[in-house]
């Protein structure tokens, strides 16, 4: 988790994804990601930005090009005991018939993680996200941020050092998603964290990103990469800043300029 | 750990507030009784009451107008017997119709275990993989669009044992409900769930008993009902089909002879007692749906 050896954490080398009925996904791209940083994939629906997550995770094949994770294959990666990376959904995705800690203790379990020792990071995790009062209830009973927060913990509970992220917030109401986008930043600071969040907000993606990838549809590709050079911690101040304003306006011009035929969607 | 997310947002009522009770003045109107404390709601006003007691007093007023549609028309215990005479019947034969309804209920209770069985099994080679499942589903569907009436004569000479006989007849009757409901219910995962399962290298059985059989659940016991319900059936027309007497002879073979006799009060108490098995095992997997889902699935949550 110190290894600051100058490895990438994220390699993309020309991958690409074509669907069998020749829609084009994801045309090739390339994008490096450092240890540490919290990078955004911005962009409309269908620019293809939660599929290129998903092919970090290893839930999609490139058709052609590669992944690496710390300089190797992404099913190799996974296998690792050292790195660990983590994926939370665009829904909570949690299992309606188990309490909440069975819900976070999932991949502990699939990897037979000793139970005394898997009960302790469960306890760990949930008191993480706030939610160790609610260990025994079942998911059912929770607000759907609540819900997201399990969701968030079982990714935690494995300790990973890097978390995907796709549209997490996505359902959420906007007080929520704030609360929650501010916790996560929390969370990755006090962690050290590597970080790929999927967004179409382009204010979620300037508040939280040390950098910004923006991708266009139709077909889907990597249209510009920003940099937001802002101190972190960053405080709900931040949105009302100048700077703020001047990233988003930025990013919003890029965003029109690279869909004028689905603007409409883009800024939906 | 240092870090520590802000409390959390009030939970989403998981038992949402009870409906403000209805103005008891409706039902009990009597001016000169004292007000109702509020918390109390008239009998015939609680949905729990009015589920046992709306039931109930729609049979009590059809058994009377039977008891006296026959009283006052006069009509011969041969063709149709009173309510009364049926319950005597019932009380005078049930040395007979007892030991008819043991033989009867094992036999159900027999088949329906081994459909179960059987039909759980199935369902889990048949979710192995599509290819399994194309290559044998059609068998199945044939299993039950054959009349388990022209089969059963086949089977009642093929194998020696009468019980066994019957119970495999009534096995097949059973069986497809818990088969097409148990591999839906498999199919029916959360395909996001699945992602983050083979995420997290878990193996088949891992899938099976963390992802599968818990989704699978809610059908299964939709199915359960349904077999509970044609298990009886399924002995009762195998028994009638068998039509053999002897030692163990179930309420199928008491409706025969009593047929024959003319005996139809005895006739009726023997259906009766055909009708009461199978509600009590509908009962009983309703019971058993609430004990397994009741916390978690959205069929058993209270809907008010």
């Amino acid at each position: 988790m110190n290894d600051n050896a100058p490895v990438p954490a994220i390699e993309v080398l020309s991958a690409q994804k074509t669907y069998p009925n020749g829609t084009i996904a994801l045309q090739p791209v390339d994008l490096t990601i450092q240890e540490g940083e919290f990078v955004t994939l911005l962009g409309p629906s269908g620019c293809g930005k939660s599929t290129l997550l998903k092919m970090v995770a290893g839930l999609l094949e490139p058709t052609d090009g590669r992944l690496l994770l710390w300089r190797k294959p992404v099913a190799a990666a996974q296998d690792s005991a050292t790195k660990k990376m983590a994926f939370v959904f665009q829904s909570p995705t949690l299992m309606p018939w188990a309490s909440v800690q069975t819900n976070v203790r999932l991949p502990l379990d699939l990897a037979k993680v000793p139970r005394a020792e898997a009960d302790a990071r469960v306890a760990e995790a949930l008191e993480l996200v706030g939610l160790a009062k609610f260990a025994k209830a079942l998911p059912r009973a929770l607000s759907g941020g609540m819900q997201m927060r399990v969701s968030i913990a079982r990714g935690l509970v494995v300790q990973p050092n890097l978390l995907l992220m796709d549209e997490p917030f996505g359902a959420l109401d906007e007080i929520t998603r704030h609360k929650l986008d501010a916790d996560l930043l929390e969370l990755w600071r006090k962690k050290k964290l590597t970080v790929v969040f999927v967004t179409h907000s382009i204010h979620e993606a300037v508040f939280l990103s040390s950098r910004v990838v923006m991708m266009a549809a139709r077909p889907g590709r990597i249209v510009e990469e920003v940099r937001i050079d802002e101190p972190y911690p960053r405080s709900a101040d931040f949105m009302v800043s100048p700077e703020f304003t001047h990233y988003a306006k930025h990013l919003q011009r890029s965003l029109l300029a690279a869909s004028q035929a689905n603007e409409e969607e883009a800024l939906s | 750990m240092s870090i520590t997310w802000n409390a959390p947002v009030a939970p989403r009522d998981a038992d949402p507030a009870p409906a403000p009770a209805p103005s008891p003045a409706v039902i009990a109107p009597a001016p000169s009784q004292p007000p109702r404390p509020a918390a109390t709601v008239p009998l015939l006003r609680q949905p729990r009451a009015q589920r046992v007691l709306l039931p109930v007093l729609v049979g009590l007023v059809l058994i009377g107008a039977w008891q006296a549609l026959v009283v006052g028309m006069e009509l011969p215990p041969y063709l149709v017997p009173s309510p009364a005479l049926m319950m005597k019947t019932l009380f005078t034969d049930w040395a007979t119709l007892g030991m008819a309804l043991l033989v009867t209920l094992k036999i159900t209770v027999l088949s329906f275990v081994v459909a179960t069985v059987v039909g759980v099994l199935i369902s889990f080679v048949f979710v192995q993989s599509r290819l399994i499942e194309t290559a044998l589903f059609p068998y199945a569907v044939l299993l039950q669009v054959t009349p388990i009436v022209a089969v059963a004569p086949l089977i009642i000479i093929w194998v020696k044992d009468p019980t066994a006989s019957l119970v495999i007849c009534a096995t097949l009757v059973a069986l497809f409900p818990i088969i097409s409901n148990t591999t839906l219910g498999l199919r029916s995962i959360d395909p996001d769930l699945q992602a983050y399962f083979k995420m997290n290298r878990a193996t088949r059985l891992q899938t099976l008993v963390r992802l599968r059989i818990p989704s699978a659940l809610p059908y299964f016991f939709g199915g359960l009902r349904i077999s509970s319900g044609l298990a009886l059936i399924g002995a009762v027309v195998a028994e009638f089909v068998a039509g053999t007497g002897g030692a163990a002879t179930g309420l199928a073979y008491q409706i025969l002879m009593a047929g024959y006799q003319l005996n139809i009060p005895r006739m009726f108490a023997a259906l009766l007692l055909i009708s009461l098995t199978g509600v009590a095992l509908f009962a009983l997997m309703a019971w058993a749906t609430k004990a397994a889902l009741g916390s978690w699935h959205a069929s058993e949550l209270s809907q008010d």
